[in-house]
């Protein structure tokens, strides 16, 4: 099948940004990975669209983008579920542009060194479950693109903290809960609208619903109304 | 101050030991850890920690690393590994990798490939990112002490040599293109070359062989390139090949080709003992030898338990079905060999230190412990440990500045290479170097390389470093491990050496080293 791909481009941040468009013969399995590869090798050697990816696979989030309105991991998306032929690919919207499709996501990581993303003492492994949903986390920042309460440079972190900070809250030993407990409300709970917009978007299909309530259990409200002298989360 | 170069398993680890030691370290890598290769490592690590009761001791699993890799391996540095391994894989759950565990709260281990005992730990089938998670938080403390400098879209330009000592990096922003050169000896953890072989391996695009060209160009010696691991079990998808984890057939999977209209279980009925389970090597050649006769391999995951398939293979199944709309439950999929690892690389000794003072190598772009075959879930442990002792070592010469000096952003050397150019050196690779080979055949593949036109520096030191692998393949006139030649199918004693591979004057030279006797326990 043919299918049309409208690219935004620009050099450079400070560039503005227009569309490119191309047409690629393919077939209907491709990912949109593969389309970009191909029209760069075999359209544009010499003028590439710029791009991030490693793993090809949906397990490393570096090729996040915006497609056809929706932010996706490129080598997830594949050609057959866009039935009307025409894709557009945008960057990341909350993040700066480097180029093209290029954008520095290292606010991301700002915000998980800001909110104290590690663990003090030795792991308590009470929850393994838990820890390992929360382990699976990108990075890539789809979340952070649907939600209505996340802007860059504000003081609300977005899901992209929440689930690392999930397993922390499981795993750390009481002194340091008390910590992150504290920084989890200041960066996420507070700001969280619960609108849940983040639910369906995870490409690691992270149950964010979850791991937030748990989380906010442990961090909220175990903590205010003292019910349980455990304060670790629970199931 | 030290440079690190990478931050998969290794760079992490040895970022985390240095820190450890309070000493400082800048940790440089093309994408941040969320995106390196061991992200993907599925199945898990080893460790003799003998928790399921089995009589498992660090011994055998020396003796069988030392059995898988065909004795091609340091017997001191393997020993160290094997040694260690039970601590580090308590360290990784202190950590908090979340383990699968037995009820009583041991640690749960599963049977893999080369092993008679089951010895690697898991966390369902996602173990790379698991461990890769614990140790990216764990050096996220560091950062915030400002032990650790994070560079996570830097590339390696080239490393800086005064009077034969390394004594720094050059590295390019990715983003800015600015360059700098970085004072301090290097730690090299940048993985396997993967992009050797364009959409052929299970690795990642971002391993593209560019780092190791590059060193090779700069006189850096390069041991067994030709021990190339293909694994038993992949399947194609787009633009790569992906994984169906060792832990499948741990975990009871079986492979079978159709012969007269029955299903043959031909591992089990040639090796009784080990059977599906056998090294790699083994496996994928028999594969091979089979498919040329009766056609496409299965593997039979049928039997499988509902338990298991829950609560150890989860995110197989799911990637199955994800691919192929196959349901491996009650399907067989049809599966083949593809290039999974490197066992050759850099050429270290047992602390990892490389034949240039101030470089040391560690991780999957090093050549060290999996001799000419790797056992699964011996790699993420000679990642993470490589990493710990390449520190270890860094640490005691750790460099006089910790200068970092902008420079003239037009050094050619460093930048990737076209696509078109980096397939065509991977086609004559893979024509060469394939799972079974010949030396007409691997010549052939070298006078075609020969010919290749290459425009600019990263071109050249692409084909050097690919003439290399070919020309080590072409010097080890014998049959091992992942080598295998039909022209000489035997092993033999005198090619019980290392290969080493050294750029000088601009050819390739290729001699064989003595491995080094095992020292007194
Ligand atoms: C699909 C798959 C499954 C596996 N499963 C297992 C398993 O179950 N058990 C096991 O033991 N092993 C397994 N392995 C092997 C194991 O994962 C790797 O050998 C190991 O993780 C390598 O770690 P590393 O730190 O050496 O390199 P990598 O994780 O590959 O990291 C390389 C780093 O170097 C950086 N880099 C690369 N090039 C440059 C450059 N030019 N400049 C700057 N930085 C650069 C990258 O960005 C990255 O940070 C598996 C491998 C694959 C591909
Ligand atoms: S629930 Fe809504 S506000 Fe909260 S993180 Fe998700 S999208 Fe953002
Ligand atoms: S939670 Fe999901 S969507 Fe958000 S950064 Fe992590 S992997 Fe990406
Ligand atoms: S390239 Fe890794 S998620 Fe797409």
């Amino acid at each position: 099948m043919i299918i049309k791909l409208d690219i935004q481009r620009q050099r450079s941040s400070s560039e503005k940004p227009h569309i490119q468009s191309f047409s690629v013969d393919t077939d209907a399995l491709a990912s949109v990975a593969e389309l970009l590869e191909r029209i760069n090798s075999e359209q544009i050697p010499d003028d590439p669209i710029q791009w991030e990816r490693s793993c090809k696979q949906k397990k490393c989030g570096a090729c996040a983008m915006v497609i056809n309105g929706r932010p996706r991991l490129a080598c997830d998306a594949r050609v057959n579920e866009y039935p009307k032929g025409v894709i557009k690919l945008e960057p990341l919207k909350k993040f700066p542009v480097v180029c093209d499709l290029i954008v520095d996501r290292s606010i991301m990581f700002g915000h998980l060194k800001k909110l104290g993303a590690w663990l003090e003492g030795e792991a308590e492994t009470r929850d393994n479950d838990i820890s390992y949903e929360a382990s699976r986390c990108l990075q890539c920042g789809c979340c952070l693109e649907v939600c209505p309460n996340f802007y860059p440079g504000g003081e609300f972190f977005g899901t992209a903290v929440l689930v690392p900070a999930s397993r922390l809250i499981a795993q750390s030993p009481e002194e340091q809960k008390k910590r992150l407990y504290g920084e989890y409300g200041e960066h996420f709970y507070r700001g969280c609208g619960k609108s849940l917009s983040c639910k369906d978007i995870c490409p690691a299909g992270i149950d964010t619903e979850r791991l937030l309530v748990n989380s906010n259990a442990a961090a909220v409200w175990k903590r205010k109304y003292r019910k349980s002298k455990d304060s670790g989360p629970s199931e | 101050m030290i440079n690190i170069i990478g931050a998969g398993l290794a760079g992490l680890s040895a970022a985390m030991t240095l820190a450890e030691k309070g000493m400082n370290c800048r940790l440089i890598s093309a994408q941040p850890s969320e995106r390196a290769q061991s992200v993907l490592a599925e199945g898990g690590i080893n460790a003799a920690l003998d928790t399921m009761g089995e009589g498992d001791d660090i011994n055998l699993h020396f003796e069988e690393t030392m059995k898988g890799g065909v004795m091609l391996a340091d017997p001191n540095a393997v020993a160290a590994l094997t040694g260690n391994a039970p601590a580090v894989v308590e360290k990784l759950c202190r950590l908090g990798v979340p383990f699968n565990r037995n009820a009583d709260g041991s640690l749960m281990l599963r049977s893999f490939g080369g092993q008679k005992k089951k010895r690697t730990a898991f966390a369902k089938s996602s173990t790379g990112k698991m461990i890769m998670t614990a140790l990216t938080d764990e050096v996220r403390k560091y950062e915030n002490t400002g032990l650790v400098e994070r560079f996570p879209h830097h590339t390696l330009v080239r490393l800086l040599i005064i009077d034969g000592s390394v004594s720094g990096v050059r590295i390019r922003d990715s983003y800015t293109g600015k360059m700098y050169d970085l004072a301090g000896p290097v730690i090299a953890a940048f993985g396997g070359p993967a992009g050797l072989f364009p959409s052929m391996t299970t690795g990642t695009v971002t391993n593209s062989g560019t780092a190791a060209s590059v060193l090779f160009g700069q006189g850096v010696r390069f041991a067994n390139l030709e021990m190339i691991q293909y694994h038993p079990t992949t399947m194609e998808i787009p633009g790569k090949r992906c994984l169906v984890s060792e832990a499948a057939r741990g975990e009871g999977g079986r492979l079978f080709v159709r012969k007269d209209g029955f299903p043959w279980y031909f591992m089990e009925e040639k090796y009784p003992e080990l059977g599906n389970l056998m090294p790699r090597d083994v496996v994928s050649r028999e594969m091979y030898y089979v498919k040329s006769e009766y056609g496409d391999v299965f593997l039979d995951m049928t039997g499988i338990s509902d338990d298991v398939w829950k609560n150890k293979l989860s995110d197989l199944r799911d990637e199955i079905m994800h691919y192929f709309s196959l349901d491996p439950k009650t399907d067989p999929i049809p599966v083949e060999p593809g290039i999974h690892y490197f066992m050759g690389g850099i050429y270290t000794d047992e602390h990892h230190r490389t034949n240039i003072p101030g470089l040391y190598a560690a991780g999957e772009c090093a050549c060290q412990y999996h001799g000419a075959n790797r056992l699964g879930g011996n790699s993420m442990l000679g990642a993470v440990f490589g990493g710990m002792t390449a520190a270890e070592s860094a640490s005691r010469l750790p460099g006089l500045t910790d200068e970092i000096m902008e420079t003239d952003p037009d050094d050619p050397v460093g930048g990737e290479v076209p696509a078109e150019f980096a397939k065509q050196v991977g086609k004559i690779l893979s024509d060469g170097l394939g799972i079974v080979r010949s030396g007409d055949g691997i010549k052939k593949a070298a006078d075609r390389l020969r010919v290749l036109k290459c425009s600019d520096a990263p071109e050249k030191l692409r084909k050097e470093f690919a003439h290399a692998m070919l020309l080590s393949a072409l010097g080890r006139m014998e049959s091992r491990g992942a080598h295998f030649r039909e022209d000489c199918p035997d092993t033999t004693e005198i090619f019980s050496k290392t290969t080493v591979a050294e750029y000088i004057e601009g050819t390739v030279r290729i001699t064989f080293e003595d491995i080094p006797e095992r020292r007194n326990k």
